[in-house]
């Protein structure tokens, strides 16, 4: 018994010479896996399109019920997305979000992400529905903010070929 | 077993069916759903898709006795042929062994499937159909897992056609069925859309002018087996599963059509709930699964930003917005000190709680109440009216249909549909009206009277009937001889009494005429016999059953010399500006009201009431069937149910009135109405299992229609099927009074101008500019032109209108569409005056 308590003090002893693993967050932050779910982003294609089409699939697939979802239709003079469709709300309550990542796996054209950034936090519950202008990527320098006006006939399909669109 | 009923067996399964059915409904009965897409219980087969394959062994027969051959064990021998068969197409007879889902009939369906989706884009997740679309249902039932077809080697075609305003046509998803094609051709008779070029070239394309010209385009949306058909105002709109289904009864016409609104929350509503888009519910005693276009797009009105929302008192001569405690108090001090001399006028818009609080209340304070009308007939529609067991469906060979004085197609659409397809069925229809209806196309007979003769031509009819010589003088009207004969020799028969070119004096006149000619011909008291009136409003039937008529004089001189006006659901300044010099300037005017209608102007409290969607409460159909509609969505603004703000003013006033619930006030109606002791809501959530069965699990059958499961309402029983004999009564027609002039007489068109029309986009874009029609003696006479001004003056008033030629119209006639602000509800003389163009409009 004795030689289990001395084991015991000896493993404590030797811990204390160690450096310490705790990491001093916020000044210090741990990296994630690559495959972390975090917050949700939405992703544009390079020309500044949005890829999300307003399916709704992610807000069915939702199993908390997070995501709320409206929908309108492009027109050429102000199309948000290559299809037919955009998502003209788009909105994920974080609070009722378990980063389950179903939506990502629902969505049929890779527009919804989730990404590495879990530093989430609210002083009330309006502030965790986080709306579609929060949730949406920046334009890269190549592309064009949406609403955008193109030549009429240039998207004429109702769904985008995953590739950058034209 | 009868000779009619063949026994055959479908996946192992005996089965009795009528001989000469179609199997793919002899399967369903048993239980079986074949997949079908082009396929529709209410249409003709085509077998166009070939979805519906199966194997079908008909057993050998004895070439001479045409018995059955028998193999060594005495069972028939069975030939199986060497093709798959469309079970659309084949109509079943004895001995027949079917399998539906034996090996090779699944591999059939599935390379069908295969094969349609060769040509079908990947649309799914941004189709409006997708997720109740019957081609998504069935390939993940039947379809095969991938496609040994590249996805490159798919049709593109145009994405976004627009049939019309309404419609909106997606090339690359039609599969070709031709479901819509046959609907616009073989139930409505409107063949505006139609198959252009072949093979893989073939599209639908309109040749209407605007596009898909029908009433009735919004069914084909429904009935479309894929998303290639989508109405624009749901068009990206929601997603199905997302969507909340109320139940509820159509507001626009004295049918009664079953609804489905659909709603779900949106932001720009603040995320309350909104209608996205109604559909038709199955109740095949009213309108089978179909619903015009009106009661399909013309909803919004409901949720129109201008809705009143706030209760408004006068104020040193403005409207000003008050809470409810302050504008009940208010109305009812100014009730207690002018209310003398009270008239109540309600409109046939109200729910039967609505009137029968109204009722209630107006009595307790010793005054008139009025419903805002002017048609006769439902004292006779309560008496021998249709009884419970009618359906205008069972019409058929041997029974008569009389269309008297009405436009049914754009007074009552689905009467109209139904009333045809009696027709085509067999039954013998008579369209009797001054001018040309579409529905003349399908009578075996037609009359045609002069305008305003129609009580003089139905007792014509009459004196053909009984032989009366005193009424001999009626009958001088080409075709009222034969009609006589029809009506008489028929098994049932059915009267639809309209309104057109009738006033109230003629209209009560006209319907004593046709109740004694159906009690001659003995066409009362029994189920499918008896009168039904075209009301304007949708509820006017349920008005004269709480007790309200229309007024006995002219409304103007109904409002002399009152003290006090309650409104009700109704415009009369509105409808007709000239009343407000009728009304005294002191005369104390309550408003019950959804929008700040003319009335309102002239109104000291003003109550915003709350429209159909947001509330509960019963309607009286025409053919007097009660049923039930639910609330959908939340009040707007601090609007009440009607039967509540009445309630209320009655609870301060001392008249006690049922204040809890509809439901509550429905019961009290049982107690008080002798027609209605049988009614309550229990009651009239009742449902029926209906054929063919749509909405359920074989919605690929009748489409999106949805099933009825919230009520198919109460046929209320007529006096004459209770056993109370009804007295036939007519009377002289007055001497008409000669040289007139011109006279104006007012018709309904389906889209008019009306508050409940307007606020819908879609549809105003239909509505056009309203017409004079005028006859080709009358142009010729004042050198009037298609497209002319003119300037109309009845009443005192003047009006401009461009004038339409029509050859059919006689001299001394003009019609105009009925519209607010003209004080046209009954016809009146008028003076034409052409409208001279002025020059810069001549150079142009």
């Amino acid at each position: 018994m004795l030689a289990a308590l001395l084991k015991g003090l000896w493993t404590t002893l030797r811990s204390m010479f160690e450096p310490p693993v705790t990491y001093q967050y916020p000044e210090v932050k741990r990296p994630v896996r690559d495959r972390y779910k975090g917050r949700h982003y939405l992703q544009r294609y390079d020309n500044g399109l949005e890829k999300c089409i307003g399916c709704s699939l992610c807000a069915v697939a939702c199993p908390a019920d997070a995501i709320f979802v409206e929908s309108s239709e492009n027109t050429d003079e102000n199309r948000y997305s290559p299809g037919e469709r955009y998502a003209s709300t788009y909105e994920i309550n974080m609070l009722r979000c378990i980063f389950c990542g179903y939506c990502e796996d629902a969505c049929p054209t890779e527009a919804i992400v989730l990404g590495h950034n879990y530093e989430l936090s609210f002083t009330n519950r309006r502030d965790a529905i986080y709306t579609k202008d929060m949730l949406i990527n920046p334009v890269s320098i190549a592309g064009q903010p949406t609403p955008m006006k193109v030549e009429a006939g240039q998207f004429d399909r109702a769904i985008p070929e995953m590739e950058d669109p034209k | 077993m009868s000779s009619s009923q063949v026994k055959l067996m479908i996946d192992g399964n005996t089965l009795e069916a009528p001989r000469g059915m179609l199997l793919v409904d002899a399967a369903l009965r048993a239980g079986i759903d074949v997949p079908v897409f082009c396929y529709h219980p209410k249409m003709e087969p085509v077998g166009m898709c070939r979805m519906c394959l199966v194997e079908i062994g008909r057993p050998s027969r004895d070439r001479q006795s045409g018995e059955f051959l028998l193999d060594e064990n005495d069972q028939p021998i069975i030939n199986f042929g060497p093709n798959l068969e469309t079970a659309c197409t084949t109509r079943i007879d004895e001995g027949w062994v079917v399998y539906i889902n034996s090996e090779r009939a699944l591999e059939g369906q599935k390379q069908i499937v295969e094969f349609l989706l060769t040509s079908h884009p990947l649309d799914c997740p941004v189709c409006d159909k997708g997720g109740e679309c019957p081609l998504q249902d069935l390939t993940m039932l039947h379809g095969p897992g991938i496609s040994r077809f590249s996805f490159h080697d798919k049709m593109n075609s145009l994405k976004r056609v627009a049939l019309g305003e309404l419609i909106i046509l997606d090339r690359e998803r039609c599969i070709q069925c031709a479901r819509c094609i046959r609907f616009q051709e073989e139930i409505v008779d409107d063949p505006v859309i139609e198959f252009s070029n072949r093979g893989r070239s073939l599209e639908i394309v309109t040749f209407s002018e605007p596009g898909f010209d029908s009433y009735f385009s919004g069914n084909t949306t429904d009935i479309c087996p894929v998303g290639a058909l989508t109405t624009s105002d749901f068009r990206f709109g929601s997603r199905p599963w997302e969507l909340n289904a109320a139940a509820s009864i159509c507001p626009h016409c004295p049918v009664g059509c079953n609804i489905i609104l659909n709603t779900r929350r949106e932001v720009k509503m603040g995320g309350s709930e909104i209608v996205k888009r109604v559909l038709p519910r199955q109740n095949e005693m009213i309108n089978e699964i179909w619903i015009c276009d009106k009661g399909r797009f013309a909803y919004s009105y409901a949720m129109d930003s201008e809705r009143l929302s706030q209760p408004m008192i006068r104020v040193g001569g403005e409207l000003e917005e008050t809470s409810w405690d302050n504008a009940l108090k208010v109305a009812a001090e100014g009730l207690k000190q002018s209310g003398a001399n009270l008239l109540g006028l309600a409109g046939g818009r109200a729910s039967n709680e609505d009137l029968y609080n109204f009722k209630q209340l107006i009595q307790g304070l010793d005054g008139v109440s009025m419903l805002n009308d002017f048609m006769a007939g439902g004292k006779q529609n309560q008496q021998i009216g249709l009884g419970p067991g009618s359906n205008l469906g069972d019409l058929g060979v041997g029974d008569a249909i009389v269309v008297i004085a009405s436009d049914l197609l754009e007074e009552a659409p689905i009467w109209w549909l139904r009333v045809k397809q009696a027709a085509e069925r067999g039954a013998k229809l008579i369209v009797a009206n001054a001018r040309f209806t579409k529905l003349e196309k399908y009578s075996a007979h037609t009359v045609r009277y002069s305008f305003g003769d129609a009580p003089e031509t139905v007792l014509g009819m009459l004196h053909y009937v009984t032989g009366d010589s005193s009424l001999n003088k009626y009958a001088k009207v080409d075709g009222q001889e034969e009609s006589a004969r029809i009506i008489k020799e028929a098994t049932n028969a059915v009267l639809f009494m309209g309104s057109e070119g009738s006033d109230s004096e003629s209209s009560k006149r006209l319907v004593q005429a046709c109740g004694s000619l159906l009690a001659a011909t003995e066409h009362i008291g029994k189920a499918n016999n008896g009168l039904i009136p075209v009301w304007l409003k949708n509820n006017t039937q349920g008005a004269w059953d709480m007790g309200l008529t229309p007024p006995e004089k002219h409304l103007a001189e109904e409002f002399r010399d009152r003290t006090a006006l309650y409104l009700m659901a109704c415009d009369p300044f509105g409808d007709n500006p000239e009343m407000l010099q009728e009304l005294p300037q002191d005369a104390f005017v309550i408003v019950q009201e959804l929008f700040h209608t003319p009335s309102v102007d002239r109104a000291d409290v003003v109550f915003p009431a709350q429209s159909f969607i947001e509330r509960d409460g019963t309607l009286t159909s025409g053919e007097r069937v009660v049923q039930l509609f639910y609330p959908a969505v939340s009040p707007h603004g601090e609007s009440l149910p009607d039967w509540k703000i009445l309630a209320r003013i009655g609870a301060l006033l001392g008249v006690a009135m049922e204040s809890t619930s509809a439901a509550g006030v429905m019961n009290r109606i049982a107690e008080d109405i002798e027609d209605y002791g049988e009614i309550h809501y229990r009651e009239l959530m009742n449902r029926e299992d209906q054929w063919p069965p749509v909405g359920g699990k074989q919605i690929y059958f009748g489409g999106t229609a949805y099933e009825n499961s919230q009520g198919i309402g109460i046929r209320l029983s007529s006096r004459a099927q209770r056993g109370e004999a009804y007295e036939p009564v007519w009377k002289e027609s007055p001497k008409k009074p000669k040289g007139e002039g011109i006279r104006i007489v007012p018709i309904v068109k389906l889209y008019d101008q009306g508050t409940t029309v307007l606020p819908s986009l879609l549809l105003a874009q239909r509505i056009g500019q309203p017409e004079l029609v005028i006859g080709q003696e009358d142009a010729d006479r004042l050198l009037l032109q298609n497209g002319a001004q003119v300037e109309v003056q009845w009443n005192g008033t003047a009006h401009q209108f461009p004038v339409a030629i029509d050859n059919d119209i006689p001299e001394g006639i003009v019609l105009l569409p009925r519209n607010r602000q003209l004080g046209l509800e009954m016809p009146m003389a008028c003076n034409l005056t052409p409208v001279k163009p002025t020059s810069k409009e001549k150079g142009e």
